[in-house]
């Protein structure tokens, strides 16, 4: 599909005005997102033989669909064996709590121990980076991991503000700041897939 | 999501989502404290100053803390010692403070109505910690916390409290919060020290504390407040203990499994029995934990509401 030229009308603005006036690009659609799934579950099984000492966590609230759906297909993956895999809030280590929105925290359950522990962070869309700053500073508190990785399904190239690169990528895409990736979950939206949406 | 209000000064300005949204962010913040690493740094760009023109051991430390745990600067200032001893006016004292930055005041005072004056006069958030014997919010919400942690629920729960409620600040916040989470309140105690028109509140007067007690089930026993009567209201303390203090043979003899509370400080032995305060049924050291999630759920939600642009600490009929 051709990438979909945005219309520009000052007046107009949201998602659901942008989706009607056809500015939203699919980047991943169910099938070619399930496919990218499985690849980033072999990866991640690939560099971690043993998951004695190799943990997942993912991080609230969005990043948690990915991190279910990967828990799930690399337990499938080494056989069904246990895999110690945890929930975290970056919530109260956010730099922007201040800003007008005061987030509402979710739920953090990391019901082991980190400590000494490589632990794979997860999230749907590496954008800033500043997430993912905090979300190290909130396993930090938790435990002294040895290794910590992240695994996103999408990277946003080039609008990073924070020294932060994956480890395991889904995909790549190129943005501008105006511009929205969404990541779509069944649990949520009704379809599996990934949409970039350009903002009026 | 977001309070409704901009300071914290009584129950009654807060709706029930408002309460809602508290309890939900203090349970996040009491799985924070049982972590080896209690602290979060969600404020480590806010001072606080805690200002205490009364007496206190529970709250003003329970206040501290939270704040600490939230990466918060804190300062602390008791009038005992301070140039209010001097006749500085309580804005004169309130705005030497705020001129050194702060961004959230939490005060008590003897004075109903001290933190509405107060919020009014300054710019910084104001967060109520007891005033006279009006109202004490953060109390109130850590008492139906603790009901809703040791019984599921607030709603169609039958709630009695007991004492001295004339006096009580934590009695009349707590009516409030009760009854807007739905809630059944009854309040029990000598007539002299329940309030004329206290009815109009949406609670039940009862008189006889063995009735009351056989309706509920949870008992909020208040402190008797000796140093607010300024008029004899009972003949004496021995007199009170005997019909409305509360002991272990008392709620032996009674059918129902009581939960019971007490906000601190305890006269043992006038209002509440050691035998019960140190009892199973006591939550008393449970409320005064929850004391300390649910202080910094209000120190955080209030700090997304304040102003960034504050610079000045002048009073803003002043600028």
């Amino acid at each position: 599909m051709p990438h979909a030229r945005p219309i520009c009308n000052p007046a107009c603005s949201g998602v659901l005005l942008a989706e009607i006036v056809g500015m939203v690009k699919p980047l991943l659609n169910n099938r070619r997102l399930q496919i990218t799934l499985n690849r980033l579950a072999h990866q991640v099984v690939e560099n971690h033989v043993s998951f004695k000492d190799t943990v997942i966590i993912g991080i609230q609230p969005r990043g948690i669909h990915l991190s279910d759906r990967i828990a799930k297909k690399v337990a499938d993956i080494t056989g069904g064996g246990h895999i110690d895999y945890g929930k975290l809030d970056i919530t109260f280590y956010r730099d922007d709590v201040h800003s007008n929105n005061i987030p509402v925290p979710n739920q953090t359950d990391i019901p082991f121990s980190v400590q000494d522990k490589c632990v794979i962070l997860v999230d749907d869309v590496l954008h800033t980076g500043r997430t993912v700053r905090a979300a190290m500073d909130a396993l930090i508190d938790f435990g002294r991991p040895r290794k910590v990785e992240l695994l996103v399904l999408v990277d946003r190239r080039f609008s990073r503000e924070l020294p932060i690169e994956p480890d395991y990528t889904g995909m790549t895409v190129d943005t501008i700041l105006t511009q929205k990736v969404i990541v779509r979950w069944d649990e949520n939206d009704c379809n599996d897939e990934v949409v970039l949406i350009d903002k009026i | 999501m977001a309070l409704s209000v901009k300071h914290l000064l009584g129950i009654n300005e807060l709706t029930e989502k408002d309460i809602d949204l508290i309890f939900a962010t203090a349970d996040n913040f009491k799985q924070v404290l049982k972590r080896d690493i209690k602290k979060v740094p969600a404020l480590r760009d806010t001072t606080v100053a805690n200002i205490f023109f009364e007496n206190s051991t529970r709250t003003r430390l329970s206040f501290e803390l939270a704040e600490k745990r939230l990466g918060a600067d804190v300062v602390n200032f008791s009038a005992s010692g301070s140039s209010v001893s001097k006749g500085e006016t309580l804005i004169d004292t309130v705005n030497n403070i705020l001129a050194m930055k702060v961004d959230m005041v939490v005060m008590r005072h003897s004075a109903s109505g001290a933190p509405w004056f107060l919020s009014q006069n300054i710019d910084a958030c104001v967060i109520n910690a007891g005033d006279g014997i009006n109202q004490h919010p953060t109390q109130a919400l850590l008492d139906a916390f603790s009901i809703r942690e040791k019984l599921g629920s607030v709603k169609g729960r039958r709630v009695a409290i007991i004492g001295d409620i004339m006096h009580s600040r934590v009695a009349l916040s707590n009516i409030y919060c009760l009854t807007k989470l739905g809630a059944e309140v009854v309040v029990a105690g000598p007539p002299t020290l329940i309030p004329k028109h206290i009815a109009s509140l949406g609670v039940r007067v009862e008189y006889d504390i063995r009735k009351a007690l056989e309706w509920c089930e949870v008992a909020n026993v208040l402190r008797i407040q000796l140093e607010r009567m300024h008029k004899p209201l009972f003949s004496t303390l021995r007199e009170y203990a005997t019909y409305y203090g509360i002991n272990k043979k008392l709620l032996d003899g009674i059918s129902n499994d009581i939960v019971v509370m007490h906000p601190g400080p305890i006269n043992r032995g006038v209002e509440l029995n050691s035998d019960v305060a140190d009892g199973e049924r006591s939550v008393i050291l449970q409320q005064v934990e929850n004391g300390v999630a649910i202080r910094m759920a209000v120190i955080y939600l209030l700090s997304g509401k304040r102003d960034p642009s504050i610079q000045s600490a002048r009073p803003a009929h002043l600028q």
